[in-house]
């Protein structure tokens, strides 16, 4: 007899139910957590704390944490493979998703000479300008594909030091709640990624509002959804990132970036 | 012969005063009434409506300028789509040329500006001479030589424009503001709508003036003055596809509720409250300069002004002590004197904006210091201040004056610094004053904010992208970090 599995949300490096108390059934069969605002709070909690630690982490042991967590995610794509359904289109997903992982995992210790400028200004001043982690990124992956759209939006998140709360997709949160397994299991810092299931409805306003959440990609998000969130964030001049969902790019990582440009005088 | 002791005396009483160095007028001229930019040439308003603009120094009316109604907003818009269609197809080195010609007019005509520029927003002549015309033409000149180089900007992107810009800028650096919004949209083949601020519209008629003496092709450059409800309507309007803004972070706010759903592409440039930090070790005179040019740099009329000051506690006293007798120096009247360092309030809403927060931050209990200083009769004036014993709890610690007003806090370790300078919704900028070099890639390293000035504060330059964290807006105007929001680049 088959041992189940109890799905639950990842919060703060940890895996918990939601605190409502709450489950649903997407598939008609398994519960999933219906998180609630609170455990949405929770989760912000968690990744502001998380952040300075790893902004803080050299770019390379960034990029070493990323590609630990492709070794982990390759190590279980036989479980993935079956968490999508199986068959040749989801063994390509998976192996789609380690590839997003690997190749951010490069671009962390890039990003600073791709992005990065040393500006000759007109006057005695040594001036540069390097990319920075936006802070905590609230990130709504659309529902397919169910792994590899939300590894295309964390990944570029994670690479450029941001801490992320992500939604899992509604109908198929199985493979977002099972690669929690994969970061816990990937030597980041607790609380650097979490991941909630539950309704879009109940979490994404929440989200979308959270005064302390600095951005929100809402490459999953209907329309009307991201019109809401885009009034919604407002409130905190959030930055809404509404890069096509497919892309991979050293732009996306950006769009989750701010510039700080340094001036100091250059004399004896 | 040596002096006696009776002359020394003597001497040291005597008051060397300055004589007044005024810039002559005489050369500018100012239309009693201007119309709107519309299409390349001036346009009478739809609205048929105009309002005066005043000097500040002086509460005289300096003209009267057009309030552009809906449809006034709407010709603009259509003359700027319009336009678009033949400057985005012009050949990219041929728009790099109108940049070049825009730049070189700035220049040929800066001293115009520069009086205009003063007699309309009241900052000190030696700033708009010195700092905001050669910056307003370089920034010209730096983004002209862009224009014909985009594809090598964005590796492996074919950069196209987007349309139609709607801008809208600040009075604090009318012509500045101009140029940091028009110089990379026209780079990148945009055409623009902007609308200057309703207290400072001057020297955007004279610059409509200078693209018709450059021969700018009709309707790549359209501005529209009015106050608030012009900016709303040009943001809104639906044939504009990228909307730039610097002004507050309340508007701000309220800009990107508008927007939201509309797909328009959106940069904002909004409000700061900069912390300045002085270490222990940082040479104390050059720190005193750089808080007096921090804060009373333009009335303290600047997003990234270093409105809040962050002492180390063991300097804390000699450092005051400085600081007071170098505010007790600064020459407070005639903004187009060229002695002038602080020179009139912009308005009187803003200077009434200035005497609440000041009341609120004695009413909470901070200590007020004020030089001596002689505020003349006519016009919005403010003396230099500054408030010590103030908690971080204060009106003054935690929100934008945008004038005059300096709130000292001390701290004891770095982290204590930079615990206090992040502790705010802003992210614009910060300063930091220490001789130790680890410590300020330290410091600038954790300081929220997007433009850091160690040892140094309030530079600018067209190459040196600009621009806040947080609850100061996003996007960067300046460098090649400046072309992107005007760029599609999927």
């Amino acid at each position: 007899m088959e041992v189940r599995k109890t799905y639950k949300l990842y919060l703060n490096g940890e895996f918990v139910r939601s605190e409502s108390g709450r489950a649903y059934r997407p598939d008609g069969n398994v519960n999933v957590p219906r998180g609630s605002r609170k455990d949405l709070r929770d989760a912000v909690k968690a990744a502001r704390t998380a952040f300075n630690s790893w902004a803080g982490r050299t770019a390379m042991n960034r990029g070493q944490i990323l590609y630990r967590a492709a070794e982990m995610l390759d190590s279980r794509a036989a479980q993935f493979t079956d968490l999508l359904g199986g068959g040749a289109k989801a063994r390509r997903e998976v192996e789609q998703a380690v590839e997003t992982l690997v190749w951010y995992a490069g671009w962390t210790d890039k990003l600073p000479q791709f992005a990065g400028t040393v500006n000759p200004v007109a006057g005695p001043y040594f001036n540069f300008t390097l990319p920075e982690p936006t802070g905590v990124v609230g990130i709504v992956a659309p529902e397919e594909p169910a792994l590899a759209g939300l590894m295309k939006r964390i990944a570029p998140a994670l690479c450029g030091g941001n801490v992320i709360v992500a939604l899992a997709p509604e109908s198929t949160p199985l493979p977002a709640l099972t690669l929690a397994e994969v970061f816990a299991t990937s030597d980041f810092p607790p609380g650097v990624v979490n991941v909630l299931s539950g309704q879009r409805k109940e979490l994404l306003p929440w989200l979308a509002s959270h005064m302390d959440v600095n951005a929100i990609d809402v490459a999953g998000c209907t329309p009307d959804e991201v019109k809401a969130a885009e009034a919604a964030a407002a409130d905190n001049v959030k930055r809404v990132i509404k890069v096509a969902s497919d892309e991979s790019s050293p732009y996306l990582i950006t769009a989750f970036m701010e510039m700080k440009t340094v001036w100091h005088p250059i004399g004896v | 012969m040596a002096i006696t002791k009776k002359q020394s005396a003597a001497l040291a009483k005597q008051v060397f005063e300055y004589a007044p160095a005024p810039e002559s007028i005489d050369h500018v001229k100012i239309q009693p009434r201007y119309g709107l930019f519309i299409g390349g040439k001036m346009v009478e308003p739809h609205s048929k409506k105009h309002f005066p603009t005043i000097n500040p120094a002086t509460e005289k009316k300096l003209a009267e300028v057009a309030e552009a109604d809906e449809i006034d907003v709407d010709r603009a818009v259509k003359a700027a789509g319009k336009a678009f269609e033949s400057w985005s197809h012009l050949a990219p080195s041929q728009r790099s040329r109108y940049l070049f010609r825009i730049s070189r007019i700035l220049q040929e005509r800066a001293r115009e500006l520069a009086v205009i520029e003063t007699m309309d927003g009241g900052k000190p002549i030696k700033e708009s001479r010195d700092v905001d015309i050669p910056l307003s033409a370089s920034h010209f000149f730096y983004y002209a030589g862009w224009a014909d180089k985009l594809e090598w900007a964005f590796p492996n992107r074919k950069p196209r424009p987007l349309g139609v810009a709607g801008q809208v800028i600040p009075w604090n650096f009318p012509l500045l503001m101009l140029a940091w919004k028009i110089a990379p949209a026209l780079a990148a083949g945009n055409t623009v709508v902007l609308k200057p601020a309703e207290t400072t519209p001057l020297s955007a008629m004279l610059f409509a003036d200078i693209c018709m003496q450059a021969e700018l092709p009709p309707g790549v450059v359209n501005i529209v003055t009015g106050a608030g409800k012009t900016g709303s309507l040009v943001v809104s309007h639906p044939g504009v596809k990228k909307v730039a803004f610097t002004g507050s972070t309340e508007v701000g706010k309220l800009i990107q509720k508008q927007l939201a759903g509309s797909g328009k592409k959106l940069t904002l440039e909004l409000g700061g409250k900069a912390a300045n930090i002085v270490f222990e070790d940082a040479p104390l005179d050059q720190a005193v300069e750089g808080i007096v040019n921090g804060i009373y740099f333009n009335q303290g009329h600047v997003c990234c002004a270093g409105s809040r000051l962050l002492v180390q506690e063991s300097i804390a006293e000699p450092l005051m002590e400085k600081l007071k007798r170098r505010l007790s120096t600064l020459r407070l009247g005639d903004p187009l004197d060229k002695n002038t360092d602080i020179g009139a309030i912009n308005s009187r809403d803003q200077l009434e904006k200035i005497r609440g927060l000041v009341e609120s931050g004695i009413q909470e209990g901070a200590e007020l210091y004020q030089p001596e200083c002689q505020l003349p009769e006519k016009g919005f004036w403010f003396p230099p201040t500054l408030f010590t014993n103030v908690s971080q709890s204060y009106r003054i610690a935690r929100e934008e004056i945008f004038g005059p007003v300096l709130s000292v806090l001390t701290f004891r370790t770095p982290a204590e610094a930079v615990e206090k300078a992040n502790n705010t919704p802003y992210g614009l900028s910060a300063g930091v004053w220490t001789d130790k070099g680890s410590r300020i890639l330290w410091m600038a390293e954790r300081l929220r904010a997007g433009v850091v000035w160690a040892n140094t504060f309030n530079r600018f330059d067209p190459t040196s992208p600009f621009g806040g964290y947080k609850e100061s807006g996003y996007g960067r105007e300046g460098g090649i970090h400046g072309l992107a929001p005007y760029l599609d680049l999927n």
